[in-house]
């Protein structure tokens, strides 16, 4: 006796769950204090107070991820700034920053509390951009990930002005301690820039050499370190990629027959019905023109077109100018129909760099090279790496699309074989792949100038550029695994032929308005039912239809029922 | 005094070195009534850490190798009733052997500067009676924080007041606590503030500071000395058990900044952890994956058979150099991270101590090893101060002649102390220097070589000064041990400030000197005033050294004693081993062994679920157990307000 004793682990027990029910209790009547108190009919009663201040604050500092206290907050502190004096408003930020920086301790993830302290510094009129730089800095010490405080640091640098220089080597300093930070990479990309402007004519947002070089040893370290942190691979790409290309028209198409005119564009677009985005001169005199897409939807689209009004294409005159002026892009593209002829058009005769926007830029083809070699020494000690194989291969398309076509196919087929590549990304590797291919046709097509284009056993997923095929008269897309024929299909203008048998496809979506689309091959796809050959209702010179193999045959009566959807297909093959 | 002391324990411990102070402190917590003594005037036996002038004393013991204590005993002989035997034990420390002192630094003139310092023991020691000091702090921290200076008397008059009083006891030791912690943490505080201008000084190289050796007497207390020269792995047995029971929250440590390699002549910085790697100039982009990907596999080598399989016959270096990785790698893998540089080691023991090391990484930092403040010396007597906490009672400079034996039973009964006293005690725990040569007549003992240099830079340059390392030397000849090399700068408050504090360690084949000076040689150079050769000029200077054997019990088996009775525990030495592992392992085998059924060092009860346990179960009156409580509970807030313990706890 006389000892000292230690309470039981029951008792303990029994200690802590009243603690935590009577803390409930309190948290719970505050609440509800709260919402009485900045109802509406309180509000005119003036009951937005300190006590209102208080009471939050109690609650927040338990929970800081209340927002609607924050706003009850924001409120009352709006208000009090109309009603105090200088000295006492001063007391009063000094309060809520203490108190910002206790919620901040509660939980340092806190959205609510991050952005009421952004709310706070940006109303203040001296605000201490120093201090504030040092809770970032504190912050980070703990947790050198916390996104939401270097989010806030990038809010709080911008507005005091820091050097990028010395952000920058805040963000060596983090990246030294531990190179798995994506918003310290990250927040590289954005200072580079603004370190090392470019020349006016230089492409914008990227590096001067000798810089990029140093970047590009700094993050080699990393992936050779880690090969499988994401985040070094990303800056990776970020370092290699390139400007946006340049706004340009790429193709202009007049088809007497179908009194249409065709533009297609470097990147997607939209054109209001009675905006000046675009502007049509025939015969160097404006013509007012609907525009619409090729599908109909009027979406953002790389291809747009109008329908000409029978004088401007009249045979009176030797020839017809059309010209298409993108006010925006700043570029424009003319073409001109000669007496006789049917159709004319203008395309430009891009290069692969202009026509693509690869992932990773031309712009110093050496230094592509050297890390061409490096990851390939890379891949040979990890050769089932799936970010070292991927940048090989965005590394070899950006240096030479067709020479390389060959050994990019085989890297592809690594990638799929190897364990490493997780079952969720084979998808995206097949379109990418599918992409790759597409786009070397397209530029084989364009070295040839030819209008028909084969694309059949490439094992394809999916269809994309298809903007570029603005001119196709005859497609094949035959053994492939497509599994739909997408709306941008309908941008083929001049499409007559189109074989796509032995897919797998289920819908024909961009089989519309193709209005020179004569014979359409389906056999052996996944055509479910005729409902979905609806669209091509809308093609008007479509004779022959060939669906052999198509789960639709099976149907009773189906001969009839075609013959009623398409009445104007006057050979159509079950 | 000597006759309040109580004649009746559950625990005698005798020695205060780290597993004597684990299992003091484990007993105590589980309840015992335990008695701890030391013949010696300062704590941790050969675990401790001096001043300069304390080791200076230290020195001057072992090499007189008096013949202390003979005066003070009684003829205990007598003592000894007809159904007893007694059991002698040892009246000399023989464990340190060859002791030889070298100054390099210029001694000046004005030489004669007496050290400011309080010494470690008053000249008249021997003749001073026995001081009990229950759960006195103030006393802890005298030996070796000579800042602190609580005068020797008043610690006294102030024991002897409170005496046997547990209620009062508890009240001063939270006093002193409190006193001890402020006292800590303004001195690291001023450390800090003490290493900028150090930092600014670096900037112009050539100038070499010059110190004298009058500089290191004056400034001797700045110094804390290790005897033995071991760190604590972050994932080991002695921070595990540190953290557990709480008693981290009685000292601060401070990560070791950087592992060193010795390759081809030239010292090096060993990249082992995942930034290091990536932040490495010396490494190709090649060698870093191959050294990465060999580390990440070793993290969990067991999940691979396949990799090892056919080299389990093989010896670790043999594997290694299967693996792809370059000669430095080679050397980093071997010798920096798993340490294996002595005899041959097997494929399976590389990679064991290869994953250790690597799941030590990046607890507290970006090297595996954490190092107490203030000398390691800190640690047994931390266990101590918990002893004292749950009552356990400490006489220093108590001596005992013999253990008492029971006839009938075989057991031992009780002590016989240098008073002729008879202490009497259940359980009895000896540390291995203090059992007499009739009773180690058949024990083999190891030697372990060890160097304690001060020397005026670093053996690696680096951006900041302030760094702790690691090195490991291989040896040099097949056969011949590694010397474990740690150097210590300033901020770990082990020397004195523009010093670097140096420890080498190996297993001893001949006597201290004859092992470590070669590679002392290698890399370092004699001071000497005016300066001679360009290439020497780059390795530090030798201010001070000194070498000595200390004994390494760490191996002897109980069996090997003669006659001790089954209630006799027998704790060892230091071993030579870079981290604690033994001695915890010995601390916790010996008390499962005592107490089976009680849990070892759990955790200290929060001061909230503390009470007194009244005799008749009545509600305590509000008096002095209230006062307790709340003085405990303060003690506990002023903790978590300057979070001693938060490198442990992060």
């Amino acid at each position: 006796h006389g000892r000292l004793k230690v309470k039981t682990s029951e008792e303990q027990a029994e200690a802590k769950r009243l603690e935590r029910e009577q803390k409930l209790k309190l948290y719970q009547s505050a609440t509800q204090t709260v919402f009485r108190k900045v109802g509406p009919s309180e509000r005119q009663a003036g009951e937005l107070d300190e006590s209102v201040l208080e009471l939050t604050s109690q609650i927040l500092g338990a929970n800081p991820d209340f927002a609607t206290l924050w706003n009850c907050r924001r409120e009352v502190l709006q208000r009090l700034e109309a009603q105090k004096s200088p000295e006492e408003l001063a007391a009063l930020v000094k309060a809520e920053l203490g108190f910002l920086e206790s919620c901040l301790r509660v939980n340092p993830k806190s959205y609510g509390t991050w952005h009421h302290r952004c709310w706070l510094l940006g109303r203040l009129p001296e605000p201490n951009w120093t201090r504030e730089l040092e809770l970032c800095a504190r912050f980070l010490e703990v947790d050198e990930r916390n996104f939401h405080c270097w989010d806030y640091r990038r809010f709080v640098a911008a507005q005091a002005a820091v050097p990028p220089a010395e952000e920058l080597a805040f963000t060596d300093s983090l990246i030294t301690r531990n190179f798995s930070n994506y918003s310290s990479w990250h927040y590289r990309s954005c200072l580079l820039p603004q370190l090392h402007p470019q020349p006016d004519s230089g492409p914008q947002g990227r590096l001067p050499e000798d810089v990029l070089l140093k970047e590009l040893e700094l993050v080699q370290n990393a992936f050779f370190t880690d090969p499988n942190d994401q985040s070094a691979w990303f800056y990776h790409r970020w370092l290699l990629g390139r400007a946006d290309p340049q706004d340009a028209l790429r193709c202009l198409h007049v088809s007497r027959d179908e009194a249409c005119l065709t533009v297609s564009f470097s990147r997607p677009l939209l054109v209001g019905s009675r905006t000046d985005t675009l502007l049509l001169m025939v015969d160097e005199s404006p013509l007012a023109v609907e525009w619409r897409t090729p599908d109909g939807r009027n979406q953002p689209s790389h291809v747009w077109l109008c329908d000409l009004p029978a004088a401007s294409l009249n045979d009176q005159l030797p020839q017809h100018t059309f010209r298409v002026i993108w006010t925006a892009g700043n570029a424009q593209k003319e073409c001109v129909l000669l007496k006789g002829r049917q159709e004319c058009w203008c395309r430009d005769s891009a290069t692969d760099e202009q026509l693509f926007r690869c992932d990773l830029s031309v712009e110093k083809s050496t230094v592509l090279q050297s890390e061409l070699e490096s990851c390939k020494e890379l891949q040979e000690l990890e050769p089932e790496n799936k970010w070292c194989l991927l940048t090989i291969i965005l590394l070899m398309r950006a240096l030479d699309p067709l020479l390389y076509e060959k050994e990019t196919l085989q890297y592809f087929q690594t990638l799929k074989a190897s364990r490493a590549v997780d079952p969720m990304r084979a998808a995206y590797l097949d379109d990418l792949r599918s992409k790759f291919l597409l786009e070397n046709s397209v530029l084989k097509m364009e070295y040839a100038e030819v209008r028909v284009l084969h694309l059949g056993h490439k094992d394809l997923t999916m269809l994309c550029h298809l903007e570029q095929l603005l001119l196709v008269t005859h497609l094949d897309l035959s053994h492939n695994r497509l599994q739909a024929l997408p709306p941008a299909l309908a941008a083929l203008r001049c499409l007559e032929v189109l074989q796509a048998n032995d897919n797998a496809i289920e819908s024909l979506d961009g089989v519309t308005n193709l209005p020179r689309l004569q014979e359409l091959f389906l056999c052996n796809n996944r055509l479910p039912q005729p409902a979905v050959l609806q669209p091509l209702a809308s093609c008007p010179k479509l004779v022959l239809l060939n669906l052999q193999g198509n789960p639709l045959c099976q149907a009773a009566g189906i001969s009839e029922q075609l013959a009623e959807l398409l009445p104007s297909v006057s050979s159509i093959l079950t | 005094m000597a006759n309040s002391l109580p004649t009746e324990f559950d625990v005698v411990v005798i020695g205060t070195g780290l597993p004597e102070s684990i299992l003091a402190a484990a007993c105590s917590r589980s309840g015992q009534r335990v008695l701890h003594l030391d013949s010696r005037s300062y704590y941790g036996g050969n675990w401790a850490s001096f001043s300069f002038s304390g080791l200076l004393s230290w020195l001057k013991e072992y090499q007189q190798n008096s013949d202390i204590g003979e005066e003070g005993s009684t003829a205990w002989q007598d003592l000894i009733y007809e159904t007893e035997e007694a059991i002698t034990l040892c009246r000399k420390d023989e464990t340190i052997q060859h002791t030889e002192v070298f100054c390099y630094a210029s001694q000046d003139v004005n030489d004669n500067i007496e050290e400011t310092d309080v010494l470690q023991k008053s000249p008249s020691w021997v003749a001073s009676s026995t001081l009990i000091k229950p759960l006195d702090s103030a006393c802890l921290s005298e030996e070796t924080h000579p800042l602190y200076v609580s005068s020797y008397e008043m610690s006294a008059k102030d024991t002897t007041k409170n005496n046997g009083e547990v209620t009062d006891a508890a009240e001063t030791l939270v006093k002193e606590y409190c006193r001890y912690k402020t006292y800590k943490h303004t001195v690291s505080d001023g450390a800090k503030d003490e290493t900028k201008p150090i930092l600014e000084d670096n900037s112009d190289p050539p100038k070499r500071n010059r110190i004298t050796y009058s500089q290191i007497v004056k400034e001797g207390r700045k110094f804390n000395i290790d005897l033995v020269s071991k760190l604590l792995y972050s994932q080991g047995l002695l921070i595990d058990l540190l953290i557990k029971s709480n008693v981290s929250h009685y000292a601060e440590f401070k990560n070791v900044t950087r592992i060193l390699a010795f390759r081809e002549g030239k010292v090096e910085q060993v990249p082992c952890s995942r930034a290091d790697i990536f932040n490495s100039k010396d490494l190709t982009m090649v060698e870093k994956r191959m050294l990465m990907k060999f580390l990440t596999f070793c993290l969990d080598y067991e999940q691979h058979p396949d990799e090892y399989q056919a080299f389990v016959q093989s010896s670790f270096s043999e594997y290694l150099k299967t693996k792809k990785l370059t000669p430095n790698l080679q050397h980093f893998v071997l010798h920096s991270i798993a340490m294996m540089s002595d005899s041959p080691c097997t494929t399976i023991d590389g990679l064991k101590a290869t994953k250790n090391f690597l799941q030590c990484l990046g607890r507290f930092g970006n090297t595996p090893f954490l190092l107490p403040l203030y000398g390691q010396g800190e640690i047994p007597q931390c266990f101590c101060r918990m002893c004292a906490v749950f009552g356990g009672i400490y006489c220093l400079r108590h001596k005992v002649q013999c253990l008492v034996v029971d006839k009938e039973s075989g057991r031992c009964k009780a002590i016989i102390d240098h008073f002729g006293r008879r202490i009497s005690a259940k359980y009895f725990i000896v540390e291995d220097s203090y059992l007499s040569e009739e009773t180690c007549l058949n024990v083999q003992y190891k030697q372990i070589s060890r160097a304690v240099l001060i020397t005026d830079q670093s053996v690696l340059k680096a951006e900041s000064d302030q760094q702790i390392s690691v090195l490991i030397v291989p040896p040099v000849e097949p056969g011949a041990c590694a010397v474990r090399i740690t150097e210590l700068c300033s901020s770990t408050m082990t020397c004195m400030k523009d010093t670097y504090l140096v420890h080498l360690t190996c297993s001893s084949s001949k006597t201290a000197r004859e092992d470590l000076e070669s590679v002392v040689k290698k890399l370092f150079t004699p001071y000497a005033e005016t300066e001679i050769d360009k290439e020497e000029l780059k390795k530090p200077r030798l201010l001070w050294a000194l070498y000595f054997n200390m004994r390494d019990s760490s191996g002897v088996s109980r069996s090997s004693y003669n006659g001790l009775p089954s209630n006799v525990y027998v704790c060892t030495g230091p071993d030579c081993g870079l981290g604690s592992e033994h001695a915890v392992k010995q601390a916790e085998t010996l008390f499962r062994e005592i107490f089976p059924s009680e849990e070892f060092c759990p955790p200290p009860p929060n001061p909230e679920d503390i009470f007194f346990d009244g005799d008749d179960k009545q509600p305590e009156p509000s008096g002095t157990s209230n006062i307790v409580m709340a003085k405990l509970e303060s003690s506990e807030g002023s903790k978590n307000l300057e979070s001693p313990g938060k490198h442990l706890q992060n």
